[in-house]
Protein backbone atom coordinates (compact mmCIF):
# COMPACT_ATOMS: atom_id res chain seq x y z
CA UNK A 1 0.00 0.00 0.00
CA UNK A 2 1.29 3.59 -0.77
CA UNK A 3 1.23 6.70 1.74
CA UNK A 4 1.32 10.31 0.10
CA UNK A 5 2.32 12.39 2.84
CA UNK A 6 2.27 16.72 2.87
CA UNK A 7 5.42 18.04 4.06
CA UNK A 8 5.59 20.65 6.38
CA UNK A 9 7.14 23.32 3.98
CA UNK A 10 7.73 26.97 5.13
CA UNK A 11 9.03 29.70 2.64
CA UNK A 12 10.31 27.12 0.95
CA UNK A 13 12.03 25.13 3.56
CA UNK A 14 11.39 22.20 5.40
CA UNK A 15 9.99 21.66 8.86
CA UNK A 16 12.71 18.56 9.21
CA UNK A 17 10.81 17.57 12.74
CA UNK A 18 7.70 17.51 12.09
CA UNK A 19 7.75 16.12 8.33
CA UNK A 20 10.16 13.10 9.70
CA UNK A 21 7.90 12.48 12.78
CA UNK A 22 4.92 12.15 10.68
CA UNK A 23 7.02 9.65 8.30
CA UNK A 24 7.34 7.63 11.31
CA UNK A 25 3.92 7.64 11.84
CA UNK A 26 3.62 5.69 8.38
CA UNK A 27 6.10 3.13 9.38
CA UNK A 28 2.87 0.17 9.32
CA UNK A 29 1.17 1.80 6.63
CA UNK A 30 3.38 1.16 3.50
CA UNK A 31 5.42 3.44 1.01
CA UNK A 32 6.00 6.87 1.77
CA UNK A 33 6.05 9.27 -0.97
CA UNK A 34 6.91 12.50 0.65
CA UNK A 35 4.74 15.75 -1.03
CA UNK A 36 7.12 19.07 -1.24
CA UNK A 37 4.84 21.94 -2.25
CA UNK A 38 5.78 25.61 -2.50
CA UNK A 39 6.08 28.74 -4.61
CA UNK A 40 10.05 27.53 -4.05
CA UNK A 41 10.51 23.77 -2.70
CA UNK A 42 13.27 21.93 -4.93
CA UNK A 43 15.69 22.80 -1.83
CA UNK A 44 12.91 21.25 0.79
CA UNK A 45 12.31 17.88 -1.84
CA UNK A 46 16.28 17.57 -1.35
CA UNK A 47 15.96 17.35 2.50
CA UNK A 48 12.93 15.22 2.59
CA UNK A 49 14.70 12.96 0.68
CA UNK A 50 16.97 12.18 3.29
CA UNK A 51 14.54 11.57 5.69
CA UNK A 52 15.11 7.55 6.39
CA UNK A 53 11.90 5.73 5.00
CA UNK A 54 10.94 8.11 2.37
CA UNK A 55 10.73 5.94 -0.77
CA UNK A 56 10.38 8.90 -3.70
CA UNK A 57 10.10 12.71 -2.77
CA UNK A 58 7.51 14.66 -5.34
CA UNK A 59 8.11 18.59 -5.95
CA UNK A 60 5.62 20.65 -6.47
CA UNK A 61 6.15 24.45 -7.32
CA UNK A 62 3.86 27.00 -8.13
CA UNK A 63 3.31 30.77 -7.21
CA UNK A 64 -0.09 29.29 -6.18
CA UNK A 65 1.69 26.88 -3.71
CA UNK A 66 3.58 29.69 -2.07
CA UNK A 67 1.59 30.25 1.04
CA UNK A 68 -0.10 26.70 1.39
CA UNK A 69 -3.67 28.36 0.82
CA UNK A 70 -6.07 25.38 1.52
CA UNK A 71 -7.57 25.53 -2.17
CA UNK A 72 -4.86 25.41 -4.57
CA UNK A 73 -3.12 22.83 -2.04
CA UNK A 74 -6.17 20.81 -1.54
CA UNK A 75 -6.66 20.59 -5.66
CA UNK A 76 -3.01 19.76 -5.90
CA UNK A 77 -3.11 16.89 -3.41
CA UNK A 78 -6.64 15.44 -4.49
CA UNK A 79 -5.03 15.36 -8.49
CA UNK A 80 -2.30 13.00 -7.10
CA UNK A 81 -4.73 11.08 -4.75
CA UNK A 82 -5.91 7.83 -7.17
CA UNK A 83 -1.85 6.20 -6.32
CA UNK A 84 -2.67 6.41 -3.02
CA UNK A 85 -4.73 4.76 0.06
CA UNK A 86 -3.17 6.85 2.63
CA UNK A 87 -3.09 10.61 2.62
CA UNK A 88 -1.24 12.35 5.63
CA UNK A 89 1.00 15.34 7.41
CA UNK A 90 1.81 16.25 10.75
CA UNK A 91 -0.88 17.86 12.48
CA UNK A 92 0.01 21.32 11.85
CA UNK A 93 -2.44 24.24 11.77
CA UNK A 94 -1.48 24.24 7.23
CA UNK A 95 -2.37 20.35 7.49
CA UNK A 96 -5.52 21.23 9.51
CA UNK A 97 -6.08 23.84 7.16
CA UNK A 98 -5.69 22.02 4.34
CA UNK A 99 -6.72 18.52 4.88
CA UNK A 100 -10.48 17.96 5.74
CA UNK A 101 -10.72 20.04 2.44
CA UNK A 102 -9.00 17.04 0.15
CA UNK A 103 -10.97 14.69 2.84
CA UNK A 104 -14.14 15.97 1.34
CA UNK A 105 -13.43 16.09 -1.92
CA UNK A 106 -12.59 12.57 -1.69
CA UNK A 107 -15.60 12.01 -0.04
CA UNK A 108 -13.75 10.58 2.55
CA UNK A 109 -13.76 11.24 6.63
CA UNK A 110 -10.47 12.81 8.21
CA UNK A 111 -9.18 11.42 10.76
CA UNK A 112 -7.31 14.42 13.01
CA UNK A 113 -4.91 14.30 15.26
CA UNK A 114 -4.21 10.59 15.36
CA UNK A 115 -1.98 10.00 18.06
CA UNK A 116 -1.18 5.94 17.12
CA UNK A 117 -1.19 3.68 14.65
CA UNK A 118 -3.03 0.41 15.42
CA UNK A 119 -3.01 -1.27 11.87
CA UNK A 120 -3.73 0.07 8.13
CA UNK A 121 -7.32 1.15 8.77
CA UNK A 122 -7.28 1.79 12.69
CA UNK A 123 -6.15 5.19 14.71
CA UNK A 124 -5.93 6.34 18.11
CA UNK A 125 -6.95 9.92 18.84
CA UNK A 126 -7.60 11.89 21.70
CA UNK A 127 -11.04 13.52 22.02
CA UNK A 128 -12.37 15.99 24.74
CA UNK A 129 -9.31 17.67 25.40
CA UNK A 130 -7.41 14.07 25.68
CA UNK A 131 -9.35 13.07 28.37
CA UNK A 132 -10.67 10.28 26.39
CA UNK A 133 -8.76 8.38 23.39
CA UNK A 134 -10.14 6.80 21.23
CA UNK A 135 -9.60 4.05 19.30
CA UNK A 136 -11.29 4.31 15.46
CA UNK A 137 -11.73 2.11 12.24
CA UNK A 138 -12.00 3.78 8.91
CA UNK A 139 -14.69 2.22 6.78
CA UNK A 140 -13.25 4.49 3.74
CA UNK A 141 -11.35 3.16 0.86
CA UNK A 142 -8.85 6.24 1.21
CA UNK A 143 -7.59 7.34 4.85
CA UNK A 144 -6.68 10.64 5.19
CA UNK A 145 -4.69 11.25 8.83
CA UNK A 146 -2.88 13.86 10.27
CA UNK A 147 -0.08 12.87 12.87
CA UNK A 148 -0.23 14.25 16.27
CA UNK A 149 3.68 14.47 15.91
CA UNK A 150 4.43 14.94 19.71
CA UNK A 151 3.55 11.32 20.50
CA UNK A 152 5.84 10.11 17.37
CA UNK A 153 9.71 10.06 18.07
CA UNK A 154 11.39 11.61 14.24
CA UNK A 155 12.52 9.27 11.59
CA UNK A 156 16.22 9.60 11.19
CA UNK A 157 18.36 11.00 8.23
CA UNK A 158 20.72 9.34 5.80
CA UNK A 159 18.33 8.44 3.09
CA UNK A 160 18.78 9.70 -0.22
CA UNK A 161 14.96 8.87 -2.45
CA UNK A 162 14.54 9.93 -5.88
CA UNK A 163 13.17 13.44 -6.59
CA UNK A 164 10.77 13.89 -9.58
CA UNK A 165 8.59 17.07 -10.01
CA UNK A 166 5.21 16.89 -10.68
CA UNK A 167 2.61 19.30 -12.42
CA UNK A 168 0.40 21.46 -10.69
CA UNK A 169 -3.19 22.20 -11.00
CA UNK A 170 -4.67 25.32 -12.27
CA UNK A 171 -5.02 27.56 -9.25
CA UNK A 172 -9.22 27.87 -8.57
CA UNK A 173 -7.75 31.67 -7.56
CA UNK A 174 -10.73 31.75 -4.87
CA UNK A 175 -7.79 33.67 -2.09
CA UNK A 176 -4.80 35.12 -1.90
CA UNK A 177 -2.15 35.97 0.29
CA UNK A 178 -1.91 39.13 1.89
CA UNK A 179 0.71 39.33 4.58
CA UNK A 180 2.52 37.04 7.68
CA UNK A 181 3.40 38.47 10.85
CA UNK A 182 5.75 35.94 12.50
CA UNK A 183 7.96 37.26 15.22
CA UNK A 184 11.60 36.32 14.67
CA UNK A 185 13.24 34.21 17.35
CA UNK A 186 16.26 32.78 18.20
CA UNK A 187 14.44 29.87 20.85
CA UNK A 188 13.97 26.31 20.01
CA UNK A 189 10.69 25.61 17.86
CA UNK A 190 7.91 25.17 21.07
CA UNK A 191 6.96 21.81 19.68
CA UNK A 192 10.34 19.93 19.51
CA UNK A 193 11.84 21.94 22.12
CA UNK A 194 13.38 19.63 24.63
CA UNK A 195 12.36 22.20 27.12
CA UNK A 196 9.55 24.47 27.63
CA UNK A 197 9.05 27.23 30.51
CA UNK A 198 5.67 28.41 30.10
CA UNK A 199 3.58 31.45 31.81
CA UNK A 200 -0.27 32.07 32.41
CA UNK A 201 -2.56 34.50 33.82
CA UNK A 202 -0.30 34.63 37.02
CA UNK A 203 2.59 36.23 35.21
CA UNK A 204 0.27 39.53 35.16
CA UNK A 205 1.78 41.67 32.16
CA UNK A 206 3.56 41.24 29.59
CA UNK A 207 6.76 42.98 30.74
CA UNK A 208 6.76 40.18 33.64
CA UNK A 209 6.45 38.08 31.17
CA UNK A 210 10.41 38.73 30.45
CA UNK A 211 10.68 36.53 34.08
CA UNK A 212 9.19 33.20 31.85
CA UNK A 213 11.83 34.25 29.13
CA UNK A 214 15.09 34.47 30.81
CA UNK A 215 14.72 31.10 32.62
CA UNK A 216 13.72 30.14 28.86
CA UNK A 217 16.74 31.32 28.05
CA UNK A 218 18.72 30.31 30.83
CA UNK A 219 17.47 26.47 30.28
CA UNK A 220 17.81 27.06 26.25
CA UNK A 221 14.22 25.99 26.39
CA UNK A 222 10.81 27.46 24.29
CA UNK A 223 8.29 29.58 26.03
CA UNK A 224 5.14 28.33 25.86
CA UNK A 225 2.14 30.47 27.31
CA UNK A 226 -1.75 29.53 28.68
CA UNK A 227 -4.40 30.63 26.94
CA UNK A 228 -5.45 33.74 29.74
CA UNK A 229 -1.75 34.51 29.18
CA UNK A 230 -2.20 34.95 25.48
CA UNK A 231 -5.66 36.48 25.63
CA UNK A 232 -4.34 38.95 28.42
CA UNK A 233 -1.65 40.24 25.55
CA UNK A 234 1.21 39.26 27.77
CA UNK A 235 2.39 36.68 25.16
CA UNK A 236 1.74 35.54 21.16
CA UNK A 237 -1.03 33.56 20.11
CA UNK A 238 1.63 31.17 18.69
CA UNK A 239 3.03 30.39 22.17
CA UNK A 240 -0.37 28.95 23.16
CA UNK A 241 -0.23 25.72 25.03
CA UNK A 242 -3.34 23.72 25.08
CA UNK A 243 -6.61 21.59 23.33
CA UNK A 244 -6.72 24.53 20.60
CA UNK A 245 -2.87 25.74 20.96
CA UNK A 246 -0.02 23.57 20.39
CA UNK A 247 0.70 20.37 21.64
CA UNK A 248 4.04 19.69 23.54
CA UNK A 249 6.00 16.81 24.97
CA UNK A 250 9.42 18.21 25.65
CA UNK A 251 11.08 16.34 28.58
CA UNK A 252 10.84 19.25 31.03
CA UNK A 253 7.64 21.42 31.01
CA UNK A 254 7.78 24.33 33.84
CA UNK A 255 4.60 25.93 34.49
CA UNK A 256 4.66 29.22 36.06
CA UNK A 257 1.10 31.27 36.94
CA UNK A 258 -1.16 28.26 35.54
CA UNK A 259 -4.03 26.87 36.63
CA UNK A 260 -4.13 23.81 35.29
CA UNK A 261 -7.30 24.04 33.27
CA UNK A 262 -8.45 20.72 31.38
CA UNK A 263 -7.65 22.69 28.15
CA UNK A 264 -4.36 23.57 29.01
CA UNK A 265 -3.36 20.00 30.37
CA UNK A 266 -4.40 19.09 27.00
CA UNK A 267 -1.22 20.31 25.14
CA UNK A 268 1.29 19.55 27.67
CA UNK A 269 0.38 16.19 29.61
CA UNK A 270 2.60 14.22 28.20
CA UNK A 271 5.74 15.99 28.93
CA UNK A 272 7.76 13.62 30.44
CA UNK A 273 8.66 15.66 33.57
CA UNK A 274 6.50 18.31 34.52
CA UNK A 275 7.04 21.61 37.33
CA UNK A 276 4.43 23.55 38.29
CA UNK A 277 5.58 26.93 40.10
CA UNK A 278 1.95 28.42 41.83
CA UNK A 279 1.21 29.95 44.90
CA UNK A 280 -2.05 28.32 45.41
CA UNK A 281 -1.28 24.81 46.50
CA UNK A 282 -5.27 23.69 45.42
CA UNK A 283 -4.06 24.56 41.36
CA UNK A 284 -4.98 21.63 39.42
CA UNK A 285 -1.82 21.77 38.03
CA UNK A 286 0.00 20.24 40.78
CA UNK A 287 -2.09 17.14 39.75
CA UNK A 288 -0.34 16.20 37.03
CA UNK A 289 3.39 18.04 38.23
CA UNK A 290 6.07 15.54 39.72
CA UNK A 291 7.56 18.46 40.96
CA UNK A 292 5.34 20.84 42.67
CA UNK A 293 6.52 24.66 44.32
CA UNK A 294 4.02 26.47 46.23
CA UNK A 295 5.74 29.78 46.12
CA UNK A 296 5.05 33.39 44.55
CA UNK A 297 6.26 32.86 40.51
CA UNK A 298 8.12 36.67 41.33
CA UNK A 299 10.37 35.17 44.12
CA UNK A 300 10.71 31.44 42.32
CA UNK A 301 11.61 32.19 39.05
CA UNK A 302 14.35 34.64 39.63
CA UNK A 303 15.74 32.17 42.09
CA UNK A 304 15.79 29.56 39.97
CA UNK A 305 17.20 31.63 36.69
CA UNK A 306 20.19 32.71 38.84
CA UNK A 307 20.67 29.14 40.54
CA UNK A 308 20.55 26.88 37.58
CA UNK B 1 -26.36 39.27 2.80
CA UNK B 2 -27.36 36.69 4.62
CA UNK B 3 -25.45 34.39 7.05
CA UNK B 4 -25.19 31.14 8.20
CA UNK B 5 -23.94 30.08 11.26
CA UNK B 6 -23.91 26.45 12.55
CA UNK B 7 -23.54 25.65 15.96
CA UNK B 8 -22.69 22.05 18.16
CA UNK B 9 -24.65 21.19 21.35
CA UNK B 10 -21.64 19.68 22.85
CA UNK B 11 -20.72 18.70 26.65
CA UNK B 12 -20.15 21.66 29.07
CA UNK B 13 -16.23 23.06 29.03
CA UNK B 14 -16.19 22.82 32.44
CA UNK B 15 -17.76 19.14 32.79
CA UNK B 16 -15.73 16.74 33.89
CA UNK B 17 -15.30 13.85 31.38
CA UNK B 18 -16.04 10.48 32.64
CA UNK B 19 -15.60 7.37 30.14
CA UNK B 20 -17.91 4.70 30.26
CA UNK B 21 -16.64 1.92 32.03
CA UNK B 22 -18.17 -0.48 29.18
CA UNK B 23 -15.57 1.63 26.59
CA UNK B 24 -17.94 2.58 24.04
CA UNK B 25 -18.06 6.23 24.16
CA UNK B 26 -18.12 9.15 26.79
CA UNK B 27 -20.95 9.30 29.17
CA UNK B 28 -23.34 11.84 28.56
CA UNK B 29 -25.85 11.06 30.06
CA UNK B 30 -27.21 13.61 32.81
CA UNK B 31 -24.26 16.23 32.41
CA UNK B 32 -24.40 19.58 31.39
CA UNK B 33 -24.49 20.57 27.75
CA UNK B 34 -23.64 23.70 26.39
CA UNK B 35 -22.96 25.74 22.77
CA UNK B 36 -19.79 24.90 21.86
CA UNK B 37 -17.52 28.11 22.51
CA UNK B 38 -16.55 28.62 19.17
CA UNK B 39 -19.69 28.43 18.31
CA UNK B 40 -20.38 31.43 20.32
CA UNK B 41 -18.03 33.44 19.17
CA UNK B 42 -19.05 32.53 15.49
CA UNK B 43 -23.03 33.68 16.47
CA UNK B 44 -21.68 36.67 18.14
CA UNK B 45 -19.29 37.45 14.92
CA UNK B 46 -22.40 37.08 13.03
CA UNK B 47 -24.49 39.56 15.02
CA UNK B 48 -22.07 42.14 15.17
CA UNK B 49 -22.12 42.11 11.21
CA UNK B 50 -25.34 42.28 11.42
CA UNK B 51 -25.33 45.12 13.85
CA UNK B 52 -22.59 46.79 11.69
CA UNK B 53 -25.47 46.59 8.48
CA UNK B 54 -23.29 43.76 6.82
CA UNK B 55 -25.42 41.20 7.47
CA UNK B 56 -29.27 41.36 6.82
CA UNK B 57 -30.28 38.10 8.71
CA UNK B 58 -28.31 35.21 10.67
CA UNK B 59 -29.76 32.05 10.44
CA UNK B 60 -28.69 29.36 13.29
CA UNK B 61 -28.38 25.48 12.53
CA UNK B 62 -27.91 22.55 14.25
CA UNK B 63 -27.79 19.17 13.37
CA UNK B 64 -27.96 16.22 15.84
CA UNK B 65 -30.46 15.50 18.76
CA UNK B 66 -33.72 17.24 19.15
CA UNK B 67 -32.13 18.65 22.70
CA UNK B 68 -29.93 20.53 20.15
CA UNK B 69 -33.07 22.76 20.09
CA UNK B 70 -31.87 24.22 23.60
CA UNK B 71 -28.71 25.63 21.33
CA UNK B 72 -30.61 26.94 19.18
CA UNK B 73 -32.80 28.93 21.28
CA UNK B 74 -29.56 30.50 23.17
CA UNK B 75 -28.14 31.40 19.64
CA UNK B 76 -31.79 33.40 18.54
CA UNK B 77 -31.59 34.54 22.91
CA UNK B 78 -27.95 36.29 21.44
CA UNK B 79 -29.56 38.04 18.99
CA UNK B 80 -29.64 35.04 15.85
CA UNK B 81 -32.94 35.80 13.66
CA UNK B 82 -34.22 32.32 12.50
CA UNK B 83 -32.84 28.41 13.43
CA UNK B 84 -33.30 25.48 11.80
CA UNK B 85 -32.55 21.87 13.69
CA UNK B 86 -31.85 18.78 11.67
CA UNK B 87 -32.74 16.00 13.66
CA UNK B 88 -30.09 13.21 12.74
CA UNK B 89 -29.78 11.38 15.45
CA UNK B 90 -31.82 9.73 18.43
CA UNK B 91 -28.91 9.13 20.58
CA UNK B 92 -27.06 11.31 22.10
CA UNK B 93 -24.02 8.89 22.36
CA UNK B 94 -24.06 9.12 18.62
CA UNK B 95 -21.77 11.72 17.43
CA UNK B 96 -22.56 12.90 13.78
CA UNK B 97 -19.52 13.16 11.97
CA UNK B 98 -18.25 16.38 9.99
CA UNK B 99 -18.23 14.95 6.81
CA UNK B 100 -22.42 14.06 7.29
CA UNK B 101 -22.37 17.51 8.65
CA UNK B 102 -20.89 19.00 5.98
CA UNK B 103 -22.94 17.35 3.02
CA UNK B 104 -25.98 18.07 5.09
CA UNK B 105 -24.98 22.25 6.09
CA UNK B 106 -24.54 21.79 1.71
CA UNK B 107 -28.23 21.33 1.03
CA UNK B 108 -29.09 23.66 3.16
CA UNK B 109 -25.95 26.50 1.61
CA UNK B 110 -27.75 25.44 -1.82
CA UNK B 111 -31.23 26.20 -0.52
CA UNK B 112 -30.81 29.76 1.96
CA UNK B 113 -28.24 30.84 -0.50
CA UNK B 114 -25.96 32.55 2.01
CA UNK B 115 -23.33 35.26 1.38
CA UNK B 116 -21.04 33.70 4.28
CA UNK B 117 -21.26 30.80 6.16
CA UNK B 118 -19.53 31.14 10.03
CA UNK B 119 -18.05 27.52 12.05
CA UNK B 120 -16.42 27.12 14.98
CA UNK B 121 -13.00 26.01 14.21
CA UNK B 122 -13.31 23.33 16.21
CA UNK B 123 -15.85 21.47 18.48
CA UNK B 124 -14.41 20.50 21.78
CA UNK B 125 -16.29 17.24 22.18
CA UNK B 126 -14.92 15.30 18.72
CA UNK B 127 -11.99 17.77 18.65
CA UNK B 128 -12.10 17.47 14.69
CA UNK B 129 -11.64 20.59 13.31
CA UNK B 130 -12.92 19.83 9.83
CA UNK B 131 -16.25 20.81 9.52
CA UNK B 132 -15.90 24.44 7.88
CA UNK B 133 -13.18 23.28 5.24
CA UNK B 134 -15.16 20.23 4.57
CA UNK B 135 -18.34 22.24 3.65
CA UNK B 136 -15.93 24.61 1.52
CA UNK B 137 -14.70 21.67 -0.15
CA UNK B 138 -18.25 20.69 -1.10
CA UNK B 139 -19.63 24.09 -2.07
CA UNK B 140 -16.24 24.46 -4.03
CA UNK B 141 -15.61 27.80 -2.07
CA UNK B 142 -12.88 29.75 -0.43
CA UNK B 143 -12.24 28.73 3.01
CA UNK B 144 -10.79 30.92 6.22
CA UNK B 145 -9.63 29.21 9.31
CA UNK B 146 -8.79 30.34 12.28
CA UNK B 147 -9.65 33.30 12.18
CA UNK B 148 -8.92 36.13 14.68
CA UNK B 149 -10.09 39.26 13.04
CA UNK B 150 -12.43 39.34 9.90
CA UNK B 151 -12.91 42.52 7.81
CA UNK B 152 -15.67 42.17 4.63
CA UNK B 153 -15.59 44.06 1.92
CA UNK B 154 -17.75 44.01 -1.29
CA UNK B 155 -17.23 40.65 -2.44
CA UNK B 156 -13.87 40.34 -0.43
CA UNK B 157 -13.16 39.15 3.16
CA UNK B 158 -9.82 39.79 4.88
CA UNK B 159 -8.93 37.12 7.43
CA UNK B 160 -6.29 36.97 9.58
CA UNK B 161 -5.42 33.69 11.08
CA UNK B 162 -4.04 32.12 13.57
CA UNK B 163 -1.26 29.64 12.49
CA UNK B 164 1.31 27.95 13.90
CA UNK B 165 4.15 30.25 12.62
CA UNK B 166 2.00 33.39 14.18
CA UNK B 167 -0.81 35.68 12.37
CA UNK B 168 -1.40 35.00 8.55
CA UNK B 169 -3.48 37.42 7.14
CA UNK B 170 -5.41 36.21 3.54
CA UNK B 171 -7.96 37.86 1.29
CA UNK B 172 -10.82 35.02 0.34
CA UNK B 173 -13.66 35.76 -2.40
CA UNK B 174 -17.31 35.30 -0.91
CA UNK B 175 -19.33 33.23 -0.19
CA UNK B 176 -16.75 31.64 1.94
CA UNK B 177 -16.65 29.87 4.71
CA UNK B 178 -14.73 31.04 7.47
CA UNK B 179 -13.69 29.35 11.14
CA UNK B 180 -13.31 31.10 13.89
CA UNK B 181 -11.16 31.42 16.72
CA UNK B 182 -10.95 32.46 20.14
CA UNK B 183 -9.44 35.76 20.60
CA UNK B 184 -12.28 37.17 17.41
CA UNK B 185 -14.35 39.01 20.03
CA UNK B 186 -15.69 38.11 23.38
CA UNK B 187 -19.21 36.63 22.92
CA UNK B 188 -22.51 38.51 24.87
CA UNK B 189 -24.54 37.30 27.34
CA UNK B 190 -28.23 36.37 26.53
CA UNK B 191 -30.17 39.21 28.18
CA UNK B 192 -33.67 37.52 29.92
CA UNK B 193 -36.12 39.45 27.70
CA UNK B 194 -34.28 38.66 25.05
CA UNK B 195 -34.29 35.07 25.93
CA UNK B 196 -37.85 35.18 26.16
CA UNK B 197 -37.90 36.82 23.23
CA UNK B 198 -35.88 34.39 21.55
CA UNK B 199 -39.05 31.70 22.53
CA UNK B 200 -41.07 33.31 19.17
CA UNK B 201 -38.65 33.48 17.00
CA UNK B 202 -38.71 30.95 13.98
CA UNK B 203 -37.16 27.10 14.50
CA UNK B 204 -37.88 24.93 11.91
CA UNK B 205 -37.47 21.58 12.46
CA UNK B 206 -36.12 18.95 9.83
CA UNK B 207 -34.60 15.35 9.30
CA UNK B 208 -31.39 14.51 7.63
CA UNK B 209 -33.75 12.51 5.28
CA UNK B 210 -34.94 15.96 3.97
CA UNK B 211 -31.99 16.76 2.47
CA UNK B 212 -30.89 13.28 1.54
CA UNK B 213 -27.92 12.52 3.44
CA UNK B 214 -26.91 9.61 4.42
CA UNK B 215 -25.44 9.92 8.30
CA UNK B 216 -23.72 6.75 9.09
CA UNK B 217 -20.56 6.96 10.34
CA UNK B 218 -17.08 6.33 8.83
CA UNK B 219 -15.27 6.18 11.26
CA UNK B 220 -16.29 2.68 13.58
CA UNK B 221 -15.68 3.41 17.04
CA UNK B 222 -13.63 0.52 18.57
CA UNK B 223 -13.04 1.34 21.76
CA UNK B 224 -12.79 4.70 24.06
CA UNK B 225 -10.47 4.88 27.21
CA UNK B 226 -9.01 6.78 29.59
CA UNK B 227 -5.72 8.60 28.52
CA UNK B 228 -2.68 6.78 30.62
CA UNK B 229 -2.29 7.94 34.32
CA UNK B 230 0.47 10.11 35.17
CA UNK B 231 2.23 8.87 38.40
CA UNK B 232 1.52 11.10 41.49
CA UNK B 233 4.31 13.74 41.75
CA UNK B 234 5.87 15.42 45.25
CA UNK B 235 5.82 19.20 46.26
CA UNK B 236 9.11 20.54 46.88
CA UNK B 237 10.11 22.79 49.79
CA UNK B 238 12.47 25.30 47.67
CA UNK B 239 13.84 26.60 44.74
CA UNK B 240 17.40 24.22 45.77
CA UNK B 241 15.30 21.12 46.35
CA UNK B 242 13.57 21.77 42.96
CA UNK B 243 16.85 22.21 40.84
CA UNK B 244 18.62 19.39 42.83
CA UNK B 245 15.25 17.08 42.22
CA UNK B 246 15.69 18.07 38.24
CA UNK B 247 19.76 17.52 38.33
CA UNK B 248 18.59 13.98 39.80
CA UNK B 249 16.37 13.58 37.16
CA UNK B 250 18.82 14.22 34.42
CA UNK B 251 16.23 17.01 33.33
CA UNK B 252 18.41 20.14 33.54
C1 LIG C 1 -12.92 26.23 23.90
C2 LIG C 1 -11.79 26.53 24.85
C3 LIG C 1 -10.51 26.25 24.45
C4 LIG C 1 -9.44 26.52 25.29
N1 LIG C 1 -8.19 26.24 24.87
C5 LIG C 1 -7.14 26.47 25.70
C6 LIG C 1 -5.80 26.16 25.31
O1 LIG C 1 -5.55 25.69 24.20
N2 LIG C 1 -4.80 26.43 26.19
C7 LIG C 1 -5.03 26.98 27.44
O2 LIG C 1 -4.08 27.20 28.18
N3 LIG C 1 -6.28 27.27 27.80
C8 LIG C 1 -7.34 27.06 26.97
N4 LIG C 1 -8.60 27.40 27.38
C9 LIG C 1 -8.76 28.20 28.62
C10 LIG C 1 -8.75 27.38 29.90
O3 LIG C 1 -10.05 26.90 30.16
C11 LIG C 1 -8.30 28.29 31.08
O4 LIG C 1 -9.17 29.38 31.16
C12 LIG C 1 -6.88 28.80 30.93
O5 LIG C 1 -5.99 27.74 30.65
C13 LIG C 1 -6.45 29.48 32.22
O6 LIG C 1 -5.18 30.05 32.08
P1 LIG C 1 -4.26 30.30 33.35
O7 LIG C 1 -4.04 29.01 34.03
O8 LIG C 1 -3.08 31.07 32.90
O9 LIG C 1 -5.15 31.30 34.21
P2 LIG C 1 -5.89 31.09 35.60
O10 LIG C 1 -6.79 29.92 35.56
O11 LIG C 1 -6.46 32.41 35.95
O12 LIG C 1 -4.73 30.71 36.61
C14 LIG C 1 -3.74 31.59 37.03
C15 LIG C 1 -2.92 30.87 38.10
O13 LIG C 1 -1.82 31.68 38.48
C16 LIG C 1 -1.62 31.52 39.87
N5 LIG C 1 -0.91 32.71 40.32
C17 LIG C 1 -1.35 33.99 40.36
N6 LIG C 1 -0.40 34.81 40.80
C18 LIG C 1 0.68 34.05 41.07
C19 LIG C 1 1.98 34.32 41.58
N7 LIG C 1 2.37 35.56 41.88
N8 LIG C 1 2.83 33.28 41.73
C20 LIG C 1 2.46 32.01 41.43
N9 LIG C 1 1.25 31.71 40.95
C21 LIG C 1 0.36 32.71 40.78
C22 LIG C 1 -3.00 31.39 40.45
O14 LIG C 1 -2.95 30.71 41.69
C23 LIG C 1 -3.71 30.56 39.36
O15 LIG C 1 -3.62 29.17 39.63
C24 LIG C 1 -9.68 27.11 26.55
C25 LIG C 1 -10.98 27.37 26.96
C26 LIG C 1 -12.03 27.09 26.12
C27 LIG C 1 -13.42 27.38 26.57
N1 LIG D 1 -23.63 18.64 14.54
C1 LIG D 1 -23.32 19.90 14.23
N2 LIG D 1 -24.29 20.83 14.12
C2 LIG D 1 -23.99 22.11 13.80
N3 LIG D 1 -22.75 22.54 13.56
C3 LIG D 1 -21.75 21.66 13.65
C4 LIG D 1 -21.97 20.30 13.98
N4 LIG D 1 -20.78 19.67 13.98
C5 LIG D 1 -19.85 20.60 13.68
N5 LIG D 1 -20.43 21.80 13.47
C6 LIG D 1 -19.77 23.07 13.13
O1 LIG D 1 -18.44 22.79 12.72
C7 LIG D 1 -17.50 23.35 13.64
C8 LIG D 1 -16.27 22.45 13.75
O2 LIG D 1 -16.63 21.17 14.24
P1 LIG D 1 -15.70 19.90 14.07
O3 LIG D 1 -15.30 19.84 12.64
O4 LIG D 1 -16.58 18.74 14.47
O5 LIG D 1 -14.55 20.09 15.00
C9 LIG D 1 -18.28 23.57 14.91
O6 LIG D 1 -17.70 24.59 15.69
C10 LIG D 1 -19.64 23.98 14.34
O7 LIG D 1 -19.62 25.32 13.87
Amino acid sequence: MAVLLLAEVTDGNLAMDATAKAVAACEKLGEVTVLVAGASAAAAGDAAAKIDGVAKVLVAEDASLGHRLAEATAALIVSLADDYEHIVAPATTDAKNVMPRVAALLDVMVISDASGVVDADTFERPIYAGNAVQTVKSKDAKKVITFRTSTFDAAGEGGSAPVETVGVTADPGLSSWVEDKVAESDRPDLTSAGIVVSGGRGVGSEEDFALIEKLADKLGAAVGASRAAVDSGYAPNDWQVGQTGKVVAPNLYIAAGISGAIQHLAGMKDSKIIVAINKDEEAPIFQVADYGLVADLFQALPELTEKL
Amino acid sequence: MKVLVPVKRVIDYNVKVRVKADGTGVDLANVKMSMNPFDEISVEQAIRLKEAGQADEVVVVSIGVKQSQETLRTALAMGADRAILVVASDDVHNDIEPLAVAKILKAIVDEEQPGLVLCGKQAIDNDMNATGQMLAALMGWSQATFASEVEIAGDKAKVTREVDGGLQTIEVSMPTVITVDLRLNEPRYASLPNIMKAKKKPLEEKSASDYGVDVANRLEIVKTAEPAERVAGITVGSVDELIAKLKEAGAV
